[in-house]
């Protein structure tokens, strides 16, 4: 059982698109989308917007993603008239990068106020900081043979086996570091086939993160 | 006078048949700095309330404007629908099951109103919104309740407020919604929620008359 997301959007095409991308890195999330008003206009529909909202709920609740101000307004006016207006959460972020963050948090498991951080994290360019001197920890360096190298599909693969285990993992490619547990910020390095990156663990689960990266780039991400 | 939900309704569709007349206007006004949907979907909200008063007028002010709050907030599909919702259903709760709305009320309605547009909308004074035309508004119904005024007259006090604060927009550089996005290149134009927030006390006012 995951939190569920719903997708506010003015355009109908832009949620449906969104939730077709972001379905790719959680296929066992409910994502529904929720766009544009029911003629088929552009604008935000409350009564869609609350139904999705309904729909998206397993039991682990729900976040909101929004576009532009009142499709905002509107999310917010359906969480409170829902039944138990705790169990859902209109999070602030960029609307793309947002949803797939939220869309791997809730693949891993995490509870909705995590899924909500992840969509406020998203927005935010501290993810990608450059590296500093290494202290402790254990490190291995791995040769990316896959074909799209460190791209969506593989970062999200490694977030999602990351997050099993009890470790602080950061990702190197150069001078450039990136937190392991971010998808955006692990496609942000930019790593491609051929590249070497080094992976560093720290905590008690250190070596067997770093066992479960070496399985998953030895093995392509499963291409 | 006080007025009970009949004329509470009647005023309601006095103000359907102003934003009708000023559709176009509204579309106009918020085409040069918005989207150009705010005539259009005001206008398909309004004449949703009026197909629901159509089917049965509620039984007091309260009931009334919380079927045009509700109706607002599933037809309109733009900024105005979770605004002008908010205020309706806000001033709604503050009416609760009174028969009649008399001027303590209505003031009560007005500033629960305000409020709820604030909460929605995270506007203050400034920001060149319908909050502009609406914080004078009340003031002024405040006032004009002070000075001994009945519904009529305090409704028309905050009908003439409102518009010179939605005036007042045209100076204003936007801080909220999607005019903000233009910043200085909006001054010089009225902001289309202001204007409405007026339409809408002015024919309130008319119909108290």
């Amino acid at each position: 059982m995951s939190v569920g997301i719903v997708l506010v959007s003015h355009s109908a095409k832009l949620a449906e698109g969104l939730a077709e991308l972001a379905a790719q890195m959680a296929p066992d999330v409910t994502i529904v989308p929720a766009g544009g008003l029911s003629d088929g206009s552009i604008g935000t529909d409350y009564d869609e917007v609350v139904a999705a909202t309904q729909r998206a709920d397993s039991g682990a609740g729900v976040v909101l993603l929004y576009d532009l101000g009142s499709a905002q307004m509107t999310a917010e006016l359906a969480v409170e008239s829902l039944a138990d207006p705790s169990a859902a959460i209109v999070a602030d972020g960029p609307l793309v990068e947002g949803a797939i963050a939220a869309a791997v948090a809730a693949q891993a498991g995490r509870d909705r106020k995590a899924v909500a951080e992840a969509v406020a994290a998203a927005g935010l360019p501290e993810d990608l900081a450059p590296a500093e001197a290494t202290d402790g920890g254990a490190e291995i360096e791995l040769e990316l043979r896959n074909e799209v190298g460190l791209h969506a599909r593989p970062a999200a693969v490694l977030v999602r086996s990351l997050s099993e285990f009890d470790a602080e993992v950061t990702v190197r490619l150069g001078d450039q570091e990136a937190d392991g547990h971010s998808v955006l910020a692990l496609m942000s390095l930019g790593a491609r086939q051929g590249d070497r990156i080094r992976v560093q663990a720290r905590g008690p689960q250190a070596s067997a993160a770093l066992d479960k990266a070496k399985e998953l780039v030895d093995g392509n991400f499963g291409e | 006078m006080p007025c009970e939900s009949e004329g509470v309704a009647a005023a309601v569709r006095a103000a359907a048949a102003v934003v009708a007349e000023h559709r176009v206007e509204l579309i106009d006004l918020d085409r040069a700095i918005g989207d150009g949907d705010h005539g259009e979907n005001l206008n398909r909200g309004f004449a949703a309330v009026v197909a629901a008063l159509d089917t049965g007028t509620p039984d007091t002010p309260g009931g009334v404007l919380k079927l045009v709050a509700t109706t607002l907030i599933s037809k309109v599909g733009g900024a105005a629908g979770p605004l002008y919702g908010t205020a309706f259903l806000r001033a709604s709760a503050k009416l609760g099951a009174a028969a009649d709305l008399d001027v303590p009320a209505l003031l009560d309605a007005l500033r629960a109103g305000l409020e709820g547009v604030q909460a929605r909308g995270k506007a203050v004074g400034g920001d060149a919104t319908m909050v502009d035309a609406l914080i004078p508004a009340v003031a002024a119904a405040e006032k004009a309740a002070e000075d001994g005024g009945d519904v009529a007259a305090v409704l028309t006090a905050a009908a003439d407020a409102a518009d010179r604060g939605a005036e007042s927009t045209v100076d204003l550089v936007p801080r909220k919604g999607r005019a903000s996005y233009l910043g200085e290149r909006a001054v010089g134009h009225l902001d289309p929620g202001a204007r409405s927030s007026a339409l809408l006390l002015r024919a309130f006012a008319e119909a108290a008359r």
